[in-house]
């Protein structure tokens, strides 16, 4: 039988406020445990929360930027239930009424086509501490510095029909909170992470087929592994006979396998209800316009300004769009320039992403900026050096031994583009070479590439290229 | 000195008659002397008292003394104090101290007031006898074998007996108006939002209102004047500006409009206390006010809704008191589960555990919508008649609580019959509006409370409404033959 996989996803975005959603403790990540946690976090008798403002900016923002409805009214609820990292033995939540309603997100698929994905809801809560079940010699440590984090759950439509569609309205989902400054982005802290509700169903069947919920995926790969392991041990199940319960199950990374949290989620009654202690969150027209005039131009927006303005491919301007700090430092190069952007889309997507990555480092500490980037290519544009030099000094550049000309000095790397000083490095290598001279005469075209590299490795790659090739078809036909 | 009111005390300290030190130590006496026959009080900080006495001898001395600088009170243990326990009559924090003050007692320790120590009360503010507390009940100064009411039972106790001029109370039902009624004190709990509740500990937290207790309304107005305002630290506090409660005090009561609920003088009414009732209305009319009947027709169903409410968010507001971070912990935990069920078992007493099972029955799914939201509805409706009431009286007068004091022990044991003693006081809270309880006499040699409800905000006009009838009675100078 054929299946058709039908995937939801729950991402919780933590806020990048500076305070916790309901006190104004800090949410710095690392501190030692238990040392941002106020009375508040705490839960202490008598404590009341004060909704942090900035939160609500972020959600609505996220709302405006997904074409949502952020609603005018909505309502935070108690989500009631035991546990020790949860203080108050409530989570304040939105259940019924939340902040963000009905929005949707377009990804880009491999086959080039794109694919618009529902989201059902986007709503505020706090997050709660954590319980360390290590090193405590069979007791549980408890750190109170997450709890009252602000999250925003973002929950989609069930309109995904792989693990690769999932990857891709997640990572389109983490790029735009990132592009919107409300989340860092941060998966292995935490910052951004899943939960994958999958099910299978016969292809065709357009009820639902029972899910199973895989909880806390903090990376792109463990999303896509998780997901493809749950489908084929549904259809498996399935074709033998078998039946899908609807659970809680946790991925295995090590294992590359999810497993039943059975015990745990027992059919929790969470006794949802408003929280008396909160009014209805209201927003007024100004406060919404004021989080509109705060939007950045969206990703998708940049990607096709970029190939209208520069030129670009799709998938250049769709690289070069990933991030807010690579689009920025691509067009502060083209603008230091003065134009030539596919030439800089090809620096910036190159040796410069490349330059970073191998250093691990961001944008923000590169050792070359936009103007020295412009300034090395500014000497390939005016063949002062070749391409090729110019990677040799690129790295002098990221290794801080000063900007491009400087560097094409000292190293006297500058471009040899006097034609008679590179017609006598070729007459030099056709004398040195009479036997490929010979052969290529005979009709070896192949050779061409031969003597162009002798030419090249005798000049040590100063010659421009262009005249290497045109000086040599002439030299080499007589 | 202990028979003066707040404003006379306030007036003697001002013209130099007494010290605060000196007026501290007669009260402490008093509390010494008296406290173990009354139990009015879980905690007396005396040592405190002296020296928050004498600084406030120093600022009077700098010119730098309000109205209740240098004046003793007590507060409800339910307000929590920096570095003096808070227990909330109970076994689950018997032992809690916490670390800051609640807004009501930073407010009144600004205004230079004297805490005497931490007053009993029902087991988180759950009773209406006094008779859930861990330390055991309050008895009433009237008559020892009775109860004070609840559950600010221990501030109207020992205000009753003169062993503090003024206290701080919480209302989530009646628990200022009613002990105050049954002690024959003058208790308000203000419109919801009126007074902070940061650090005050939650019961029903929609409901739950800190008000002023004392003798008489000018106190109360005193008071209330240093206890309300905004306070950012609470998202349901209001933000408007806070009267001068003493100025509006003394303009006539001509052409004032009393409505009397006719639901809160049928069956249920004492009547004995129906007279006493009558009696102060008929001295209400001599003094310029204007009488009307009129009808709250859904006053019959606010103990229901109440008994929905409060329990629903009550079940959730103690969630917090887990055995984990702080407050009472079993002995050797067997696993989580037993931390919890043993814990909580243990620290909560039967009342406030058959509140959370109810709350959490109301709370479950499939029955939410035939319990809280219908609460919640008839909450509504109960609003509606009082606004509607409102179009066409100031104020509404009516019996604070159907009887008088009752015998300690005489409704433990029914906790149905307990909770109509709250039956005229529930709706005002389900409305959120301001209401005030005060003496207006006695019926078999027990006070009794006439209750005057205000729309929102009118908390000037109750207090003004009360102070003339004290201006022109002296119920409220009664003491009690044994604490005189």
């Amino acid at each position: 039988m054929e299946w058709e996989t039908v995937i939801g996803l729950e991402i919780h975005a933590q806020l990048a406020t500076k305070s916790k959603i309901f006190s104004g403790a800090s949410t710095a990540y690392g501190a030692a445990p238990n040392t941002q946690a106020c009375a508040i976090d705490l839960g202490l008798p008598g404590v009341l929360p004060v909704l942090n403002q900035d939160a609500v900016r972020m959600a609505a923002m996220l709302g405006l930027a997904i074409g949502a409805e952020v609603a005018r009214r909505s309502v935070f609820a108690r989500k009631n239930y035991f546990y020790p990292d949860l203080p108050k033995g409530y989570q304040i939540s939105q259940y019924e009424l939340p902040v963000v309603q009905k929005g949707q997100l377009t990804i880009d698929l491999d086959d080039g086509s794109s694919k618009v994905i529902g989201i059902t809801r986007a709503h505020l809560e706090e997050d709660a501490g954590k319980s360390l079940h290590e090193d405590f010699h069979g007791r549980s440590g408890i750190d109170l510095n997450r709890a009252g984090t602000p999250l925003l759950e973002i929950v989609s439509e069930p309109d995904m029909r792989s693990a690769k569609e999932a990857v891709a309205y997640m990572k389109k989902l983490h790029q735009l909170v990132v592009y919107l400054g409300i989340c860092d982005g941060n998966m292995q802290e935490g910052s951004f992470r899943c939960d994958a509700n999958v099910s299978v169903r016969p292809k065709g069947e357009s009820k639902l087929g029972t899910r199973a919920e895989i909880k806390n995926l903090n990376s792109f790969r463990f999303v896509e592994r998780a997901i493809e392991f749950e489908i084929e041990r549904q259809i498996d199940l399935i074709e033998s006979g078998g039946k899908v319960v609807q659970e809680t199950r946790l991925y295995d990374p090590d294992k590359g396998e999810t497993r039943s949290m059975r015990g745990k989620e027992e059919a929790n009654d969470y006794r949802y209800f408003p929280d008396p202690d909160l009014l209805p969150l209201v927003l007024d027209d100004a406060f919404i316009d004021a989080a509109r005039a705060a939007l950045p131009e969206l990703p998708d927006v940049k990607k096709q300004r970029f190939t209208a303005q520069y030129g670009l491919s799709a998938y250049d301007a769709g690289v070069l769009t990933t991030s807010r700090e690579l689009a920025d430092h691509y067009e502060a190069t083209v603008a230091a320039l003065g134009g030539e952007p596919k030439l800089c889309a090809n620096w910036v997507m190159g040796d410069f992403s490349a330059f970073l990555n191998k250093d691990n480092r961001d944008i923000a500490d590169s050792p070359v900026n936009a103007t020295q980037l412009a300034g090395l290519l500014r000497r390939i544009q005016d063949r002062t050096i070749s391409g090729k030099i110019a990677k040799e000094v690129f790295e002098a550049m990221w290794a801080g031994e000063g900007d491009a000309d400087a560097i094409i000095e000292k190293r006297g790397l500058r471009q040899i583009t006097d034609t008679s000083a590179i017609e006598k490095v070729i007459d030099d290598v056709i004398a040195a070479n009479p036997e490929q001279l010979a052969q290529y005469r005979a009709g070896k075209d192949k050779l061409f590439g031969f003597f162009v590299g002798q030419v090249m490795k005798l000049s040590k790659g100063k010659a421009n290229p262009q005249q290497v090739n045109d000086l040599l078809i002439e030299k080499l036909k007589a | 000195m202990h028979e003066k009111t707040i404003a006379q005390l306030s007036a003697g300290l001002a013209a130099g008659e007494f010290s605060s030190e000196e007026l501290t130590r007669a009260f402490l006496e008093r509390v010494e002397r008296f406290n173990p026959q009354l139990n009015a009080f879980i905690t007396v900080t005396a040592e405190a008292a002296l020296a928050r006495a004498r600084a406030a001898d120093q600022r009077r001395h700098r010119g730098e003394a309000g109205p209740l600088t240098g004046v003793p009170i007590v507060h409800k243990d339910i307000f929590c104090t920096e570095g003096v326990r808070t227990s909330c009559g109970s076994r689950m924090l018997d032992r809690f101290v916490a670390p800051y003050d609640a807004t009501v007692v930073e407010k009144l320790n600004t205004a230079g007031a004297v805490m005497l120590g931490k007053t009993n009360m029902d087991e988180f503010a759950m009773g209406s006898s006094n008779e859930t507390s861990l330390y055991g009940p309050v008895h009433n100064p009237w008559d020892l074998a009775m109860v004070p009411g609840g559950s600010s039972g221990g501030s109207a106790a020992a205000v009753a007996a003169r062993l503090a001029p003024g206290a701080t109370g919480t209302d989530t039902g009646g628990s200022i108006r009613q002990p105050a009624a049954l002690c024959g004190i003058t208790g308000l709990k203000p419109t919801y939002g009126r007074v902070s509740r940061w650090g005050m500990i939650a019961y029903a937290s929609s409901l739950d209102q800190g008000g002023p207790m004392a003798r008489s309304a000018e106190d109360c107005a005193l008071l209330l004047g240093a206890m309300a305002g905004f306070d950012p630290r609470d998202s349901t506090s209001a933000d408007r500006p806070v009267p001068d409660y003493t100025a509006l005090l003394d303009r006539p009561l001509d052409g004032l409009k009393i409505g009397l609920p006719k639901e809160y003088f049928g069956e249920g009414l004492d009547g004995a206390v129906a007279q006493v009732v009558e009696e102060a209305i008929a001295e209400y009319r001599k003094l310029g006010a204007e009488t009307v009947e009129i009808s709250l027709p859904n006053s019959r169903l606010a103990i229901p809704a109440y008994y929905v409410i409060a329990p629903a968010e009550c079940s959730s507001n103690l969630a917090r008191f887990d055995g984990v971070r702080y407050g009472h912990r079993c002995e050797n935990p067997k696993d989580l589960l037993d931390l919890y069920t043993r814990s909580r078992g243990e620290g909560f007493g039967p009342e406030v555990t058959r509140r959370i099972l109810v709350g959490t029955f109301a709370l479950s799914a499939g029955y939410y919508d035939a319990y809280y939201l219908k609460a919640q509805q008839i909450r509504r409706l109960i609003s509606d008649d009082f606004q509607r009431a409102f179009q066409q009286v100031d104020v509404i007068a009516g019996p604070t609580s159907p009887t008088v004091a009752f015998r300690l022990g005489e409704k433990v044991d029914d906790p149905i019959t307990m909770y109509l003693s709250d039956i005229y006081t529930i709706a005002v809270n389900l409305a959120g509006l301001p209401g005030l309880s005060l003496p207006v006499g006695f019926a078999a040699r027990l006070p009794v409370g006439l209750q005057l409800i205000g729309d929102y905000f009118a908390e000037d006009r109750l207090l003004h409404t009360a102070h003339r009838y004290q201006q022109a009675t002296d119920w409220h100078l009664r003491a009690p033959a044994a604490f005189a």
